[in-house]
């Protein structure tokens, strides 16, 4: 039993602290640190660093162009990456449906969608979610019917993210209407810039344009953008899940957010002192500090069964509920550390090229606006609940 | 980084674990719980014939020289069969205490006899206004010609009846609630003065009040430098916690079993109760607090055995602190998915409830804990 990193771990780790602090551009980091919105320019910049140092695909096997490091060795780089205050990545390419690609896909849509992704040429986005399909995903309507070299697809999806900047879409269809829910999808992939495709924002309650809905009509998809067999596109989106669900506790995240709640905390006074020394404010503080330890610990475990063979289950159902729940926790205490100040809602000051005055002080603008951002972690991915039928199905066979 | 037992932990974990199963059913626990000991002396002998007993000893003074995560492996088998034996008070906590404190004359005679189990030890720090605060001392020793008296009252001393001796904090000098001026006595079960008053704990273990009345002690009976105890306090109470944390685990895994067992069991509405939702949510719930408090409870492991300090402090807090929240939870949801069978004596899990809601009670509770990680959340 050894809850420490190897030596060569170790190494590595400190290769990846230089990396940062030499090539991480300052203006993102501030940016990701005070919770501002991040320009489309903002994450192709940082793409574009990753990929000269040939890290944007850590999680692809070096056949194709990815690093081939260890589970935990992707462990370390991405705790490091948050901690430095790199902005995530936008995953729909390089970890969603690449994998699903590299699986599923043939020799030909391998060579030519895999080198794209990893040069940032194409900006990809999901079409899973409907209007009538959330947490009940297979009873998605959206049809593709087969017309000679073409599937014709029609339809709507939503919560969309990023499809604004996005170039290309992933998206389940129906293309058996007969067959039992998750027999008749299959997955396509579509050029967005196809005629019959409309993109419409969904402003959410923080005022920001993340999410779109994607309408199609009558959309002409050529037949070899199938990936898989046709009616198999629900193992697709299952492996495509299990995929994003590891990722999803977003530890690093929660531990950069924590050190800079407490350094707000420090700043901000109360009774003439700082926050940080608040009986009240301080146990708080000191119960999110906690469980996210356990957290970490717990994922630890994970990885290191994951390193020696296993593969990663249902226990990443409890690590994305608990994960997001404490991100929204950490995020909860920041809008609270800011008393009144958190009130302002000035736009202006949420984007990265904001150049004048803050009302208040610079960490000041964004925590209440980034609070109710984050209610999403609990929603996207499989919702909270949708994790507990999964534990409660894959671990507890009830 | 590495979860996996090496193969002689696991002949450990496995020697443990065949001991308890064949000698602690429920049904035979309740024989013990209902002696005159209170306890099993025979399963005691069994555990030191076994060596069990000395594993937390080190090897110069006849143990097996254990680690914090062998601690884990028997706390967790003790717990998952709910045993009422002092290994904790006496091998774990109060052997720690002698091992730290203890000169090269007090250990070569008596950790011998602790590690092959002849000689049960007991620890008595808490008192009636310290609310788990080791600094919170009244009880005082005055000196006298060739040693000291001590008087003043311990309470819930776990294991008194049948320790050999007794480990008695007291005050040497400063007021009540001075870190300086604590000292720690060895008190001999037997001593002229000594009152005791035994009791039953409200999850199984018995205990005792001390009634110390001008108690002398000769000079031999000092562990460590007059006055300076508390730094040691501190740090083997962090040992005690991890072994708390690992008892907990025990207990936590064999309550989730039972409840989840009953789940696929029990039927109402023409159907088993497991395939509600409310309930599976309710279940998956317990498990992610048994996974976090496990996690901890292998964290505390291997940081018990480290050189003192805040990060130790902190993560010992940290793990106390998780695993009392998450025992609670499965103590309430486990009596609550049963309904009324799990209120009932006869039943085990009603005891593993009551051992899981009172762990908290010893040794500090979540309060105290995460009190004490926020005092020194400036150092993080």
């Amino acid at each position: 039993m050894d809850i420490h990193y190897t030596p060569a771990e170790l190494e590595f780790r400190t290769e990846v602290r230089a990396f940062l602090r030499d090539a991480l551009p300052a203006d993102i980091a501030n940016s990701v640190r005070l919770g501002k919105r991040l320009s489309k320019d903002d994450h192709q910049r940082w793409q574009r660093i990753l990929a000269r140092r040939g890290w944007y695909a850590a999680n692809w096997p070096v056949t194709f162009g990815g690093t081939g490091w260890s589970v935990v060795q992707k462990h370390i780089f991405e705790q490091e990456c948050a901690a430095f205050g790199a902005p995530r990545l936008i995953s729909f390419g390089v970890n969603m449906v690449a994998p699903v690609i590299m699986k599923f896909g043939n020799p030909a849509q391998q060579a030519h969608y895999l080198p794209r992704i990893l040069s940032g040429e194409d900006w990809w986005c999901q079409g899973y979610s409907e209007p009538g399909a959330g947490s009940d995903l297979a009873s998605l309507k959206t049809r593709a019917v087969r017309e000679g070299d073409h599937y014709v697809v029609n339809g709507q999806k939503t919560w969309t993210t990023l499809g604004q900047h996005a170039n290309m879409i992933f998206c389940l269809v129906r293309t058996d209407s007969e067959a039992r829910q998750q027999r008749g999808i299959s997955f396509l992939l579509i050029d967005m810039t196809t005629p019959g495709i409309s993109v419409r924002p969904i402003i959410t309650l923080e005022g920001e344009h993340e999410v779109n809905e994607v309408f199609f009509d009558n959309v002409r998809v050529p037949v070899e953008n199938l990936v898989g067999e046709e009616n198999q596109g629900w193992t697709c989106a299952k492996y495509l899940l299990t995929h994003e669900r590891t990722g999803q506790a977003g530890i690093g995240q929660s531990k950069a957010a924590l050190a800079h709640l407490k350094a707000v905390a420090r700043q901000e006074l109360r009774n003439g002192r700082p926050l940080l020394q608040d009986p009240q404010f301080r146990l708080q503080v000191a119960q999110v500090e906690i469980e996210l330890l356990a957290i970490e610990m717990s994922t630890l475990r994970i990885l290191a069964a994951a390193q020696a063979g296993g593969v990663p289950g249902a226990e990443s159902s409890i690590l994305k509920i608990k994960g997001s729940e404490i991100r929204q926790a950490i995020s909860h205490l920041l809008r609270k550390a800011l008393g009144a100040k958190a009130l302002p809602f000035v736009e202006a000051q949420l984007t990265d090229d904001f150049t004048g005055t803050a009302l208040h002080s610079d960490y000041s603008a964004a925590p209440a606006s980034q609070y109710f951002n984050l209610r999403k972690l609990s929603i996207y991915g499989g919702s909270n609940e949708i994790q507990k039928n999964i534990i409660a199905k894959m671990i507890l066979e009830l | 980084m590495d979860f996996t037992l090496s193969s002689e932990q696991q002949m450990l974990q496995d020697t443990v674990a065949r001991l308890a199963r064949d000698h602690y059913s429920f049904e035979a626990r309740e024989g013990y719980y209902h002696s005159e000991a209170g306890m099993s002396p025979v399963f005691w002998n069994q555990m030191a014939e076994l060596g069990l007993c000395s594993v937390p000893i080190a090897q110069e003074h006849g143990g097996f020289g254990g680690s914090g995560v062998d601690n884990l492996l028997i706390m967790t088998e003790l717990g998952r069969h709910l045993c009422l034996e002092p290994f904790l008070q006496s091998q774990i906590h109060a052997a720690g205490l002698l091992q730290q404190l203890g000169d090269a004359s007090q250990k070569a005679d008596l950790l011998p006899r602790v590690a092959e189990g002849s000689l049960q030890l007991a620890v008595a720090l808490e008192e009636l206004q310290s609310h788990y605060q080791l600094h919170d001392v009244q009880t005082q020793a005055r000196p006298v010609e060739g040693g000291w008296c001590l008087s003043g009252r311990k309470i819930c001393v776990v294991g008194a009846a049948s320790a050999g001796l007794i480990l008695v904090s007291a005050r040497t000098s400063g007021d009540t609630r001075c870190e300086q001026g604590i000292s720690l006595f060895l008190v001999e079960a037997q001593a002229h003065g000594l009152q005791r008053r035994d009791y039953p704990c409200i999850d199984g273990p018995r205990a005792s009040d001390l009634i110390l009345d001008d108690v002398f002690v000769s000079r031999g009976a000092l562990l460590g430098d007059i006055g300076e105890a508390l730094p040691a306090l501190r740090y083997q109470q962090g040992r005690a916690i991890a072994g708390q944390c690992a008892e907990a685990v025990g207990g936590m895994q064999e309550a989730f079993r039972l409840t989840l067992d009953y789940l696929k069991t029990r039927k109402q509405f023409g159907t088993p109760i497991g395939k509600f939702q409310v309930l599976q949510h309710r279940m998956a719930d317990m498990c992610g607090e048994l996974e976090m408090a496990t996690s901890m409870a292998i964290l505390a492991a291997c940081v018990a055995d480290q050189a003192d300090g805040d990060e130790r402090s902190r993560q010992l807090a940290a793990a106390k602190f998780v695993v009392v929240r998450a025992a609670r939870l499965i103590a309430e949801q486990a009596i609550q998915l049963h309904g009324g069978i799990g209120m009932t004596w006869e039943y085990s899990l009603a005891h593993h409830a009551k051992r899981l809601v009172m762990l908290g009670h010893q040794l500090g509770d979540d309060d105290h804990h995460l009190q004490a990680y926020a005092e020194l959340l400036h150092s993080a």
